[in-house]
């Protein structure tokens, strides 16, 4: 019998659970590397040389190339891995957060300052209308 | 003997380490969190405890997904402030207290909790954020600190009810340490945030402020709420609160007639970066 997800009836929401860390394992551990200065300058040397140094499928290294958080999510990646590519960047974590929710940073940042985004309407998948999240602001 | 006086709860955003490190804490922005902890550093001040059992999660810092361990509980004599990737934050070196840290080890492995004893490990924001709120700026940290970490990083995380339990089998661990200690349990994490895809940003205003009223006046029934509703209503890093349960289930009031704990402070404030800040001192009586 299947496990139950619970999980996946969340709009915008992907849980890191065991499927999605086996599928993203060599994506993760990429992140894990650049902790290290040395290999964060080799990485922003030559992105593509790096990547190819693991054994990534090549569409996780084109969300990579492309810094697709989303997509990078959806290919088995762990926001908390993914940040150091943010780090590496020079990126704070909230313009990264802004990125994945199409959003300006600007814009983000003041939903946040406003009391961030509601749950209403943001808890199952059925609740939501066609095109982006709501941001109802809380405040 | 060695006995709980009290525990804490906190956020440990890693913004707020940054904006303290960096001189930004007079910020408008910053300054209505940094006021939430005043009365807080005043108290722990007045009531220094020997040592802190500080619950917080590793940030794929410590643990990669080469090893994810659920509970690991620090025994070394020290831990260095972690490189999350800016460098090392620049806070004192944290102090362990290895005896007490393997005493409580043997003592809640024998209750059934199966630890991860880990004798070398560097600390990263969710360990020395909260210490930073608490302490400010020392020369050194007041106090050792036995860190313990829970795997909130990959699905699913011990469940509130578990967390809770351990919390009992903590305090029993605790009391039967002969020496005459005072320990802290701080549990930290949350409050309401979802750091990824279209849904980030996510706060829960009313959730936040009902877990704070049970987590007070009910923590058993708060220990039964699946990890489902935290995910849906806290957002996918909300679950972290479910670390605040262990701090909870330390306390000395699961006796039918105990008095609940005192409350010494409670805070809370929206937004800090992505999340919404929680806070609450706990006496025992």
């Amino acid at each position: 019998m299947a496990l139950d997800k619970p999980y996946l009836d969340i709009p915008g929401t992907t849980i890191f659970d065991a499927e999605q860390s086996r599928r993203g394992y060599h994506l993760n551990q990429f992140c894990m590397s650049l902790m290290k200065p040395e290999n964060r300058q080799r990485f922003k040397a030559g992105e593509r040389a790096y990547l190819d140094e693991w054994p990534m499928s090549e569409e996780q290294k084109q969300a990579v190339l492309a810094r697709d958080l989303n997509r990078c999510i959806a290919l088995g990646g762990n926001i908390y891995f993914l940040a150091k590519i943010g780090a590496t960047d020079g990126h704070s974590f909230q313009y990264m957060a802004a990125s994945m929710t199409g959003m300006s940073q600007d814009e983000y940042a003041k939903m946040m300052l406003s009391g961030g985004r509601s749950p209403d309407g943001n808890r199952y998948l059925h609740e939501r209308q066609a095109g982006p999240l709501r941001v109802k602001s809380n405040g | 003997m060695a006995r709980i006086t009290a525990s804490v709860y906190t956020s440990h955003i890693p913004a707020i380490g940054a904006a303290l490190d960096l001189g930004k804490s007079a910020e408008p922005y910053w300054q209505p969190v940094f006021r939430g902890y005043e009365a807080s550093q005043a108290w722990l001040k007045e009531n220094t405890p020997d040592v802190v059992f500080l619950v917080y999660n590793d940030h794929a810092t410590a643990f990669s997904l080469d090893l994810i361990p659920t509970f690991a509980i620090g025994c070394a004599a020290q831990f260095r402030p972690a490189d999350e990737g800016w460098g090392p934050r620049p806070v004192p070196m944290v102090q362990g207290h290895p005896e007490l840290a393997a005493h409580i080890a043997q003592s809640v492995i024998q209750d059934d909790f199966d630890l991860t004893i880990v004798n070398r490990m560097d600390v990263d924001h969710g360990l020395t954020v909260p210490l930073s709120l608490m302490c400010g700026q020392p020369s050194a940290w007041p106090f050792a600190v036995i860190p313990f970490a829970v795997n909130v990083v990959q699905y699913p995380a011990p469940s509130g009810r578990r967390c809770y339990l351990l919390g009992k089998a903590l305090r029993k661990a605790i009391d039967s340490f002969d020496a005459p200690l005072k320990v802290q349990v701080w549990g930290t994490g949350g409050m309401s945030h979802q750091l990824q895809g279209p849904r980030a940003g996510l706060i829960n205003r009313e959730f936040d402020n009902a877990f704070l009223d049970r987590l007070i006046a009910d923590p058993q029934a708060q220990s039964r709420v699946p990890h489902i509703d935290y995910v849906r209503e806290a957002g996918s890093e909300g679950i972290e609160m479910v670390m605040w349960l262990i701090a909870r289930g330390a306390m000395r009031d699961d006796q039918p007639g105990d008095p609940r704990p005192k409350v010494v402070h409670r805070f809370y404030h929206v937004p800090a970066s992505n999340t919404a800040v929680g806070h609450l001192i706990l006496e025992n009586h």
